[in-house]
């Protein structure tokens, strides 16, 4: 029989010894013999999605989580299989992933930047999720994108919009399906020369972070490149909620467009406020005024109700688009068919791009034979597929960012139900809307190392 | 000149909304001595009351079309509205067109009820009660009724439009001898400034009056000798805790056109109309009322490129800079009474 002798010091020595190792991140001490994080042991692969279901993008989570939940079952091989069908790489054969049935489990990151870490941070050390996607704003994406690199899990981002997410603050563990601000500005400066002409003077009212930031920055260089001028740029409060008394000092400016980087609330009211007070009939240097919205969305349009008629932006996918714009976006009418037979309605483009960020998550992990998130991110980095809806694709090895077509739209006049209030105008190729991964808007960050969290 | 007029225009619409809202809290601390942080969810709930009117106005019948198909590929259909099929598509239409309007009347007595359900079932219990246990039960009230409303109604902005007759603009310039189109202020935000005079009016004429309104002055300033006469002023200040609902209601019903109603709008109004209590000086109605009006208009010119360049970020500190002027000149706010909240 032993004896132990208890003295002071030793039990501060071993108390402070195994505190530290309790108050080690879990996921640090999550990962197994398999040398990455919540390495999968059962039979079921766990997904965590992150998305918006409180806060003013709820409606926009709602959907994402409606395309998350239709994506695992058409990975476990439920339903009419979605876009498994028309998906160029045909590796997944709707037995799961790696033979492992999909699980899932969704977090809320109420649109705010720590409540979307604590979500992804929970769901990955108690739920041992493996992959986080999701969220509808470029804010929540930067900051789940950083800590997904910390505990070595892949980050396939929802909606975001900003050049940041895989520019400066881009991560070796993220990738963005969806498109950017530069991709915006330079899919709509041929249409807006087209449709307003070279020598226009713009106003641009831009919400006050990151995303409104890059995306003034770019509209603004794609108009001025055209031969546009800019008469002003006016940071506005995200929590701003009338916008008039920054419409007013628009009207005698000078300025004969008023480009609006705003998005969700804030596009619906700033454009509310701007049909108001009438620039839309208003005539400026001899021409008719016009207004701007680089980025749309279909709930927006819905917001904005009347007031969207005739207003041009830029979209990442459309829900029309394979039937108007024909095969080369194969992939759409099978996501529709399958998505608005399970839901009622057609999906939006947020729910697109997370359709297809799991699709390519559960491709890569079955091309790779591992869930090793530095496998998976191989097998993403330089991947060009099609099929998923938006024409040949590249998954960008610089900067982990997808280049496709970029689709310019415009509210429809007379819509002819709920579902048609946005028209596609142009279709912008993919070769206009690339940039080289030094370019100058995306300058600042580095990809750095895969981590596996081993 | 042509801006600095607008902006005063900007400032009296907004200012209206903050005035209504802070008249309200203002009856509801002067009578109940209650700090009302569910107030902003009421004018949020009048706002939910013209959709809601709207949508009921709207309900249609469905009639397949079977030369068109819809997004799945079946046969498409049409909605007919009730109102248009009843009594044609001229009357019906326009009462669609109407409903910000008529919902005043829908929003009276459902507004006056959420009232007397709130003070009869919760925050009577509180009268007794510190301020801050009032500002924490009323601002969870304020969440629950919010996520209420997401529930039945989605995170989503709601259109919500004025009738036909009010959308556009008015060029007030050419009134004032500027050129055509250099002032143009739209119809409905007028319309907005007129209604909340009209019920600032209508309060303050109803308290000066009438006999009740007598009663209720009098219970504000003591409301223990008022009991000993025996008057049952709790009864009437319960009847102005309906009252204060409803103004609120209204603003929020009216409010609507101007920007779409959406589930977070009253938390987006509560902070600011509690700083124009306490600038106007709580419990004073004129003040809330005048410091309204001011704060609205200053905050539109705090908007104004030229002060922004001036002074970056001006813009979204303005109302708290001028809230802490006025509160170390005058600690009782601009138009204040001694002994309120003093103890």
């Amino acid at each position: 029989m032993s004896k132990m002798n208890l003295t002071r010091r030793g039990v501060i020595k071993t108390g402070a010894i195994a505190g530290a190792g309790l108050a080690m991140p879990t996921y640090l001490s999550a990962q197994t013999q398999s040398g990455y994080t919540n390495a999968p042991n059962g039979d079921t692969v766990t997904l965590g999605f992150n998305v918006p279901q409180s806060g003013p993008y709820a409606d926009e989570g709602a959907d994402e989580l409606r395309a998350f939940e239709l994506a695992v079952e058409h990975l476990n091989g439920e339903g009419d299989g979605g876009m498994l069908s028309t998906f160029s790489s045909k590796v997944l054969d709707g037995t799961g992933i790696l033979g492992k049935k999909v699980a899932y489990v969704s977090g809320d990151t109420q649109t705010k930047s720590d409540a979307a870490r604590a979500s992804a941070k929970s769901m990955i050390e108690k739920d041992g999720a493996i992959m986080i996607s999701g969220g509808s704003s470029s804010g929540v994406a930067v900051a789940v994108q950083g800590l997904c690199q910390e505990a070595g899990v892949v980050f396939m981002a929802g909606l975001t919009h900003s050049n940041d997410t895989t520019g400066k603050d881009k991560k070796a563990n993220g990738f963005r399906h969806f498109f950017n601000a530069y991709m915006s500005a330079a899919a709509l400066a041929p249409v807006l020369k087209q449709l307003y002409g070279s020598d226009r003077a713009a106003y641009h009212l831009t919400a006050d972070y990151t995303w409104g930031w890059t995306q003034q920055e770019s509209i603004q260089a794609a108009t001025e490149a055209l031969g546009w001028t800019t008469v002003n740029n006016v940071l506005t409060p995200l929590a701003a909620t009338d916008f008039s008394a920054y419409i007013t000092p628009v009207l005698n400016s000078g300025a004969d467009v008023l480009v609006l980087n705003h998005y969700g609330g804030n596009m619906v009211n700033s454009l509310t406020n701007a049909v108001q007070f009438g620039l839309r009939d208003k005539q400026v240097n001899g021409k008719n005024f016009e207004i701007i919205v680089p980025l749309y969305s279909e709930l927006m349009a819905k917001g904005a109700g009347a007031n969207i008629k005739g207003i041009v932006g830029s979209q990442n996918w459309d829900w029309k688009v394979e039937s108007q714009m024909g095969a080369r976006y194969t992939g759409t009418n099978a996501f529709v068919q399958s998505f608005g037979n399970k839901y009622g309605f057609p999906p939006s483009q947020a729910a697109q791009t997370c359709y297809a960020q799991t699709l390519l998550y559960a491709d890569a992990a079955a091309r790779a034979g591992t869930f090793n998130p530095c496998a998976i991110g191989e097998a993403l980095a330089g991947f060009e597929f099609d099929g998923l809806g938006n024409g040949p694709t590249l998954y960008r090895a610089d900067d982990h960012q997808c280049f496709k077509d970029v689709l310019v739209v415009k509210g429809a006049e007379n819509p002819e139900d709920e579902f048609h209030l946005v028209e596609i105008v142009e279709v912008t190729p993919t070769e206009q809307v690339t940039y080289a991964p030094d370019h100058p808007m995306f300058a600042g960050g580095a990809l750095g190392a895969c981590n596996p969290g081993a | 000149m042509d801006a600095i007029i607008l902006q005063i225009l900007n400032g009296l619409d907004k200012g209206s909304a903050y005035a209504l809202i802070a008249l309200g809290l203002t009856l509801i601390f002067g009578t109940l001595g209650v700090v009302n942080f569910a107030h902003g969810a009421l004018f949020m709930i009048g706002s939910f009351c013209a959709v809601t009117l709207q949508r009921i106005l709207s309900i249609s019948f469905q009639t397949v079309d079977p030369s068109k198909t819809d997004f799945l590929g079946n046969p498409s259909t049409f909605d007919t509205p009730y109102v248009v099929h009843w009594f044609g598509a001229e009357v019906g239409n326009g009462i669609i067109d109407w409903s910000v309007p008529l919902a005043i009347f829908f929003a009276i007595p459902i507004m006056i009820a959420i009232g007397f359900i709130m003070e009869r079932g919760l925050i009577k219990h509180f009268y007794k009660r510190p301020h801050a246990d009032q500002i924490l039960v009323t601002f969870g009230l304020a969440i629950v009724l919010q996520e209420v409303i997401k529930y039945y109604y989605g995170a989503n902005p709601i259109q919500t439009g004025a009738p036909e007759m009010f959308r556009g603009s008015f060029d007030f310039g050419t009134l004032l001898g500027f050129d055509p189109n250099v002032i143009i202020y739209p119809y409905w935000r007028l319309v907005y400034f007129g209604f909340a005079a009209v019920i600032i009016s209508a309060v303050f004429a109803f308290l000066q009056f009438t006999t009740f309104g007598m009663v209720v002055r009098a219970g504000m300033a003591d409301r223990e000798t008022v009991g000993l006469l025996g008057i049952n002023i709790d009864k009437r200040f319960t009847i102005m805790f309906g009252l204060a609902a409803a103004v609120a209601g209204l603003a929020g019903v009216m409010y609507a056109p101007i920007n779409a109603p959406n589930y977070h709008m009253g938390m987006d109004f509560l902070v600011l109309s509690f700083v124009v209590v306490v600038v106007g000086g709580m419990g004073s109605l004129p003040g809330a009322v005048l410091a309204g009006f001011l704060l609205g208009i200053l905050e539109s010119f705090a908007s104004m490129t030229q002060i922004i360049d001036l002074i970056p970020g001006i813009n979204q500190i303005i109302i708290y800079v001028v809230a802490i002027i006025v509160l170390l000149t005058r600690p009782r706010g601009l138009m204040g009474r001694k002994g309120v909240m003093e103890e």
